[in-house]
């Protein structure tokens, strides 16, 4: 399965000062699987996306995305290089769209890199010469074909900040994918859904993963999303992984209970401690 | 719901509480704009005191807060008509007097004025009957009905405004071509428009930096001045042409421009003001001080005038082996002739930097510092490239401003740093913040109301200040975000423009 890979990280640490964000972190993600990664708050799931995206440079370790023209390391390229040329897109926990630009402008802004190319940095653009004008033809189609598969067609002229809540998530994902990315990271996608449209986010996740042939690595704490469409799940708990398997396997393992639900309160004392609580009867 | 208003705010020493403190505040603000004058006595300065100035503030400012009063409990119409009418004559005699006046106990100088001649008596009872009526007919019981009306009024405003830009900026370029057709003997007409046309053609580059890429420049007047020294410069140490320096010129502000754009890449908002604004600075104070290059404040002067497109000369005395612009179309000798080809020379410059504007937008670098003004973090998680969009930006609105800059200096035939202060800049970003950031034609109407106002009222010495500033708090009341704060759609997939504006206005 060494081929399968999409993503490798390995030894991954992020300090900020003395704090430990992630500590030691290895994990795979393979091409054409949903990967989630899961854990408590501030386990430092968002720090590794942020991480793989280029926000912040990590203190140690390895990040290596195996696209189809060969391995890159992610953690010496430059922030906005990262999603060029079939590389890492991302959405964001809390929604970061353009809102003042339509639905369609959104989509048409994430394919900049390749118009740029066509309009030969704004010089054959300015007279809107033929090759410029086929770019921009394949850019609108692409983006029709992201609205078709998100259900917003009929909203692609509206302004992205008038959309419901429930639309503007599905359109910070259609507008990933229009940068046509090997692997799709998507920070908390169902935060806030109804039962309903995370069942629909199920389906375009799927269908991402299937149909695009994209891997997608996923933050999600709604563990419906997480347990039906994921092929492999990594549990973080301070910074560590704690858990790396199948959903089944996870979902059963005695340390990922422990950091959900926590201990036995006797198990977590320290011994002396728990002694004297136990000679003082006041305490219990 | 007026009833229960009326009823808590109307009870008489309610009343004179609410007029006993605007008497104090007028007596506050009065007392030394007013009140307190220096004269020039052979004894030296003194104070003279004028308590009449003093005592017609307060007395026009509690008529006018009656006046207010009766209107918001919707009291009596005809009484709230004529103390609003009051306060507005009293107003007027406390500026006469101030002007005019050093006598200080005389009758009022309005009746003076009003029974003078036949015209001012007609002028008098004119302005009277406008603010009663406007006062009376204004007041009215506002039902939900009304309110619904006038925003309608107002929607349908801006739709047939939003879905006819087009041809209403067709309109506007009509109007400006003419212009010189309907005044073209007119010298000051056209010193005028010339002038406003410079700073709309300032506007609409500065509109590129901070209008769209929403990066807020404070110094933008340092690029004017780097294409006006440029060509000054080249022309008179090199003997280049305007026709030669004008694009050089662009080319150097934009080079400053990148050279500005390098250091504030990180910086945002208020930061990215504040070390823009320095910058303008640093350019003007290198002008004053680099006497060898620049003149220092004497500045550069006799700077060569353009030619005819290097055919033909505008000057009345036409250096030898040129022809003169008359005898190569065979016309009289005009000094208007070069006044109305420079118009038309910022015209057309001002017209590309619109059409160039207008052409970006559309294009994938347009829409980028769009983006980049929402929202910069997303941009990078699109691999957008947020240094190069900005350096862009604030190169192509430089070299706009290097062009006007050039332009300026060949209208002028002298150049100073003086021309380049920071008022300057404040005026440009007002024009821009005014019209609405990001519309072009908003910065044509700021503009207009910004230069060619003031400049058009200037007979009304002291007063064209006071109508403008009352004007600039007119426009931040009513509308905070511009003139015409809209933005259109750079592409629309199953809607037209109409529709989309219609659904937006709703």
């Amino acid at each position: 399965m060494t081929d399968n890979k999409l993503l490798e990280v390995e030894h991954l640490t992020m300090r900020f000062g003395g704090l430990v964000a992630i500590d030691d972190l290895s994990f795979n993600a393979n091409k054409r699987e949903i990967t989630a990664i899961i854990g408590p708050n501030g386990a430092g799931k968002t720090t590794v996306f942020n991480c793989l995206t280029g926000f912040y440079v990590p203190t140690e370790g390895r990040l290596t995305l195996h696209a189809d023209d060969g391995p890159r390391l992610l953690e010496r390229t430059e922030g906005f290089r990262i999603p060029r040329n079939k590389g890492v897109a991302r959405t964001f926990q809390n929604i970061r769209l353009f809102t003042g630009m339509t639905v369609l402008e959104n989509l048409i802004v994430a394919q900049h890199n390749r118009l740029m190319e066509a309009s030969a940095f704004s010089l054959a653009g300015l007279f809107n010469l033929g090759k410029y004008a086929k770019a921009e033809k394949e850019a609108v189609e692409k983006a029709e074909f992201w609205l078709e598969k998100v259900g917003l067609y009929a909203q692609a002229d509206w302004n992205a900040g008038n959309l419901p809540y429930g639309s503007q998530r599905r359109l910070e994902i259609a507008r990933a994918m229009c940068t046509d990315p090997s692997l799709l990271c998507l920070d908390e996608p169902a935060a806030g859904l109804n039962p309903r449209e995370s069942a629909e986010l199920n389906v375009l996740l799927q269908s991402i993963r299937d149909d695009q042939g994209v891997g997608c690595l996923l933050i999600e704490h709604d563990m419906s999303v997480v347990m039906q469409i994921s092929d492999h799940v990594i549990v973080l708990d301070y910074g560590k992984k704690i858990a790396d398997g199948n959903p089944e396997a996870v979902k059963n393992d005695p340390a990922v209970i422990r950091a959900y639900l926590g201990e036995e309160e006797d198990d977590e004392l320290p011994p002396e401690v728990a002694a004297d609580l136990h000679l003082d009867p006041k305490a219990q | 719901m007026s009833a229960a208003f009326a009823s808590s705010r109307t009870n008489g020493s309610e009343v004179v509480k609410e007029l006993a403190f605007f008497a104090v505040i007028a007596l506050l603000m009065s007392v030394m704009l007013l009140g307190v004058e220096t004269v020039d006595r052979p004894t030296g300065l003194e104070l003279a005191v004028r308590w009449d100035l003093v005592l017609i503030a307060i007395g026009a400012t509690v008529i006018g807060r009656l006046g207010l009063i009766f209107r918001r409990e919707n009291i009596s119409r005809l009484g709230q008509a004529v103390l609003i009418t009051l306060s507005a004559v009293a107003v007027f005699e406390m500026f006469v007097r101030f002007r005019e006046l050093d006598d200080r106990w005389v009758s009022p100088v309005v009746l003076d004025m009003a029974f003078g001649s036949v015209v001012s008596t007609i002028v008098g009872i004119a302005f009277v009957a406008i603010i009663f009526a406007t006062a009376y007919f204004t007041m009215k019981d506002k039902t939900a009905a009304d309110v619904d009306e006038s925003a309608k009024l107002s929607s349908k405003i801006q739709l047939a405004y939003r879905s006819n830009t087009k041809k209403i900026g067709l309109i506007g370029i009509i109007f400006f071509i003419i212009f010189p057709f309907i005044f073209g003997e007119d010298r000051s007409a056209i010193d005028l428009a010339t002038l406003v046309m410079i700073y709309i053609m300032l506007g609409w580059g500065l509109n590129i930096v901070v209008g769209l890429a929403g990066l807020l420049d404070l110094g933008y007047v340092a690029f004017y001045a780097v294409g006006a020294y440029s060509y000054a410069l080249l022309s008179q140490n090199f003997d280049l042409s305007f026709w030669l320096c004008l694009p050089l010129a662009g080319i150097f502000a934009a080079s400053f421009g990148i050279i500005l754009g390098f250091p504030v890449l990180r910086l945002r908002g208020d930061y990215l003001a504040i070390v823009t604004l320095g910058f303008g600075e640093i350019i003007r104070v290198v002008l004053i001080n680099w006497y060898d290059l620049t003149g220092g404040p004497d500045g550069i002067s006799s700077i060569e005038r353009p030619s005819f497109f290097g055919m033909a000369d505008f000057s009345r005395r036409v250096p030898d082996g040129a022809i003169g612009f008359n005898e190569l179309f065979g016309m009289e000798y005009s000094s208007m002739h070069r006044l109305i080809f420079l118009y038309y020379l910022i015209l057309v410059l001002a017209l590309v930097t619109n059409f160039v504007t207008l052409r970006l937008r559309k294009l994938p670098i347009g829409r980028a510092w769009e983006a980049l003004r929402e929202d910069e973090i997303a941009c990078r998680s699109l691999g957008i490239n947020p240094t190069n969009t900005k350096l862009s930006a604030f190169a192509i609105g430089a070299m706009f401003g290097g062009f006007a800059g050039a332009f300026f200096a060949t209208r002028q035939g002298f150049i100073s740093p003086e021309s380049f202060t920071f008022l300057e800049s404040a005026v440009i970003l007002a024009i821009v913040v005014l019209g609405g950031m990001g519309s072009q034609i908003g910065v044509v109407l700021a503009a207009i109301v910004m230069i060619g106002f003031p400049e058009m009222f200037r007979e009304l010495a002291e007063y064209r200040m006071l109508i403008f500033g009352a004007g600039i708090v007119a426009i931040m009341l009513w509308r905070p975000r511009g003139l015409l704060s809209f933005r259109d759609p750079t592409i629309l997939l199953n809607m037209s423009q109409k529709e989309k504006v219609a659904g937006e206005v709703k």
